[in-house]
């Protein structure tokens, strides 16, 4: 690890609470990943990129910012990483996900507001995350009204270029989020120092299109029952998609991806088959936050799927066909990330029938609905989620939570009685 | 065929033996600071007291908040499927459980033929429990078996959701020469309201009254004043959890 400590001091970290975060996390990965049955063998590169997480994969940031490269940090799929990819640079989802950082985001926001913002901003302002401390651009958009506000402050600590959102998806909003998708494109340019060509976004786009295939196909194996791998693993696998390297990522997951297929083939599940299936619907789940998988697959259920961003709405919006003009490009991204349904829209009713063509397609006995407290516009967005799933007779229960583990025990009985309700 | 249910709740612990579904004998005793030693206890007990042996029951179900630290139990389930088995079979017809224990309450709806279809739980907060109505009757020097009496009677307003800040608040209005009578009317609405925000969203209709609460006369006048719906009550609202655990053994 000295190895590391001399990258990390170079970052400007705070190491002594990097220590004790890593600490936690390493007891955390080891009671909650590692302790799990049958896990694919597959599973052992993505162990691997946990305990290297802070160390091979930022000495891989490192060399290329030598070689004149840039860092973009993002946080929400609606962000073209295509452009990012494709100039060369280095695109990151950073993390959210942890309780620990969430008192240090406090200093500078109200308590009352969705924790993957305070947790964001806590991982900058305690200066305990080497992508953050590497990141030459912060990429903020305005989804919601937290998040607007917030990347305000963030700018204060790192540079934070903010993509404005439209609220609909009519005529009028394409054109403005086309309008903003060929400025993010300049500001690449301005950050990369030379103007990108339609040849390397092409590149990008089938980068990224190839990397989001990969996790559909992932997806498409947890539709089998026994399911080929847990929730926790799957969903973990969705958050490194964030961080690695992507050819990498793909081919490695890929390879797993092989080897679930054999192990369906032969009924080879983690979970005894018929063990209750949940679909996850809601709000993002970013690293390291594993708390609904875990409660629900000790609960004796088994997540078969994600509706989330960290999920089905990262991976199921592609770009069919490359365009080779910038323009088209452009206005392909466009199409793409505004087919992602995101309840920061509205209306957004094609979430439903979202939610309600993954619990069939995936043969679910329930559906939870996991929503961040303080997230208004998921929140809001349950009342008409329930009324359509109850039409098609499928039981959804609502969850709300943060990223503490003060109410484990109080979750535990909830959704412990659902899997109760819904088994057969 | 003999059969245990136990329920470790926060505040009691109750146990019962079923014979081929009937209820042959039951106990409460409060939990204390060992849920796990409690359970034990009232197990031994039950058995001695019925004259059963162990060896001839077909299972132990335990439910409650301490129901994973029973160790001898062959088969633990949550408190809300078990209300629903417990409350069903002495009121088929009814849909809606409405349980108020120590420190949660809940609500439930079921299908005629008594599965779980909806539920709600409030358990990060002691308004709205029992433990709320405990302490008030401390600060009103009452006995909570006194204060479960007092119907009918006009009911002082109390602000405060919070125990805590009701529980100064309910000081402030004595020292003010408020009579406890309307004080603890007031208290009772404010459980009753508590309840009514929960309930959105179900069907209100036929409702089982459960819990240690429901031997609350007050109470449940305020309860029924605010959902504008009357409420049942089995003869021994409080060993519902029990009873359900050892029901559910035929459905395990």
């Amino acid at each position: 690890m000295s190895d590391w400590r001399q990258m990390w001091t170079d970052l400007d970290m705070d190491l002594e609470k990097h220590d004790i975060l890593m600490n936690v996390l390493g007891q955390i990965y080891d009671d909650l990943f590692i302790s799990q049955h049958d896990r694919p063998e597959g599973m052992g590169y993505y162990d691997f990129v946990m305990t290297e997480l802070h160390g091979l994969r930022v000495k891989e940031l490192m060399d290329m910012k030598e070689q004149g490269k840039k860092v973009v940090g993002t946080f929400c799929v609606f962000v073209p990483e295509e452009i990012v990819v494709g100039s060369g640079n280095a695109c990151i989802g950073l993390c959210a996900g942890a309780d620990f950082t969430v008192p240090d985001g406090e200093a500078v926001l109200p308590r009352n507001i969705c924790s993957l913002i305070k947790s964001l901003m806590g991982f900058k302002l305690a200066k305990i995350c080497p992508y953050f401390q590497a990141t030459d651009l912060v990429v903020g958009e305005t989804t919601c009204d937290g998040k607007k506000k917030a990347w305000e402050i963030l700018n204060e600590y790192v540079p934070t270029y903010v993509m404005e959102l439209p609220q609909c998806k009519e005529t009028r909003d394409m054109e403005l989020w086309e309008a903003e998708i060929k400025r993010f494109k300049e500001k690449i340019d301005e950050l990369s120092g030379r103007v990108i060509t339609a040849d390397e976004i092409a590149e990008g786009i089938r980068i990224v299109n190839a990397k989001r295939d990969v996790l559909q196909r992932l997806q498409n194996l947890r539709a089998a029952d026994p399911s080929p791998i847990s929730g926790k693993d799957a969903i973990l696998i969705n958050q490194l998609s964030f961080f690695d390297d992507h050819k990498r990522f793909t081919e490695m997951t890929s390879k797993l991806c092989d080897e679930l297929e054999k192990k369906v083939a032969t009924g080879e599940g983690v979970f005894p088959k018929g063990t209750p299936r949940i679909l996850l619907a809601g709000t993002p789940m970013p690293i390291p936050f594993w708390k609904p998988h875990h409660i629900i697959e000790t609960s004796g259920a088994v997540v078969v799927g994600e509706e989330s961003c960290i999920g089905t709405r990262y991976f199921e919006s592609k770009i069919p066909e490359i365009p080779t003009t910038i323009d088209e490009q452009i206005t392909a991204l466009a199409k793409r990330s505004m087919g992602v349904n995101c309840s920061c829209f509205t209306p957004n009713t094609a979430r439903g029938e979202d939610i309600v063509r993954l619990a069939k397609d995936l043969k679910v006995d329930g559906v939870i609905y996991f929503n961040l407290m303080f997230c208004q516009p998921y929140s809001i967005e349950y009342g008409v989620i329930e009324k359509r799933l109850e039409k098609e007779g499928i039981p959804i229960i609502k969850i709300e939570s943060d990223f503490s583990d003060e109410d484990s025990g109080q979750l535990k009985t909830r959704i412990e009685a659902f899997v109760e309700m819904v088994k057969k | 065929m003999f059969v245990v249910g136990i329920d470790a709740g926060s505040t009691a612990t109750k146990a019962v033996l079923l014979e081929d579904e009937n209820l042959i004998a039951w106990s409460m005793n409060p939990t204390g600071w060992s849920p796990r030693e409690t359970a034990k206890n009232i197990f031994t007990s039950l058995l001695e007291k019925t004259g059963v042996e162990e060896g001839s029951l077909a299972a132990v179900v335990a439910t409650g908040y301490g129901r994973m630290g029973i160790s001898f139990a062959t088969k633990t389930l949550t408190e809300i499927s078990c209300h629903a088995k417990g409350a069903h079979y002495y009121f088929p017809e009814n849909e809606t459980i409405i349980d108020i224990g120590g420190q949660d309450s809940k609500i439930i709806q079921i299908s005629p033929k008594g599965s779980v279809t909806k539920f709600a739980m409030n358990d990060k907060c002691a308004a709205g429990t029992g433990r709320f109505l405990q302490v008030m009757a401390t600060a009103l020097g009452m006995d909570l078996a006194d204060m479960a009496n007092i119907t009918d009677i006009e009911p002082c307003k109390i602000n405060s959701m919070c125990t805590v800040f009701a529980e100064s608040e309910v000081i402030s209005l004595l020292a003010n020469g408020a009579a406890k009578e309307s004080i603890a009317a007031g208290l009772y609405y404010s459980v009753a309201k508590r309840i009514v925000s929960m309930s959105s969203g179900f069907r209100i209709n036929k409702i089982t009254f459960t819990g240690g609460t429901a031997k609350n006369s007050g109470l449940k006048q305020a309860l029924e004043k605010e959902l504008r719906h009357s409420l049942v009550i089995p003869q021994e609202p409080q060993i519902i959890g029990a009873l359900g655990a050892a029901l559910s053994f035929n459905s395990l």
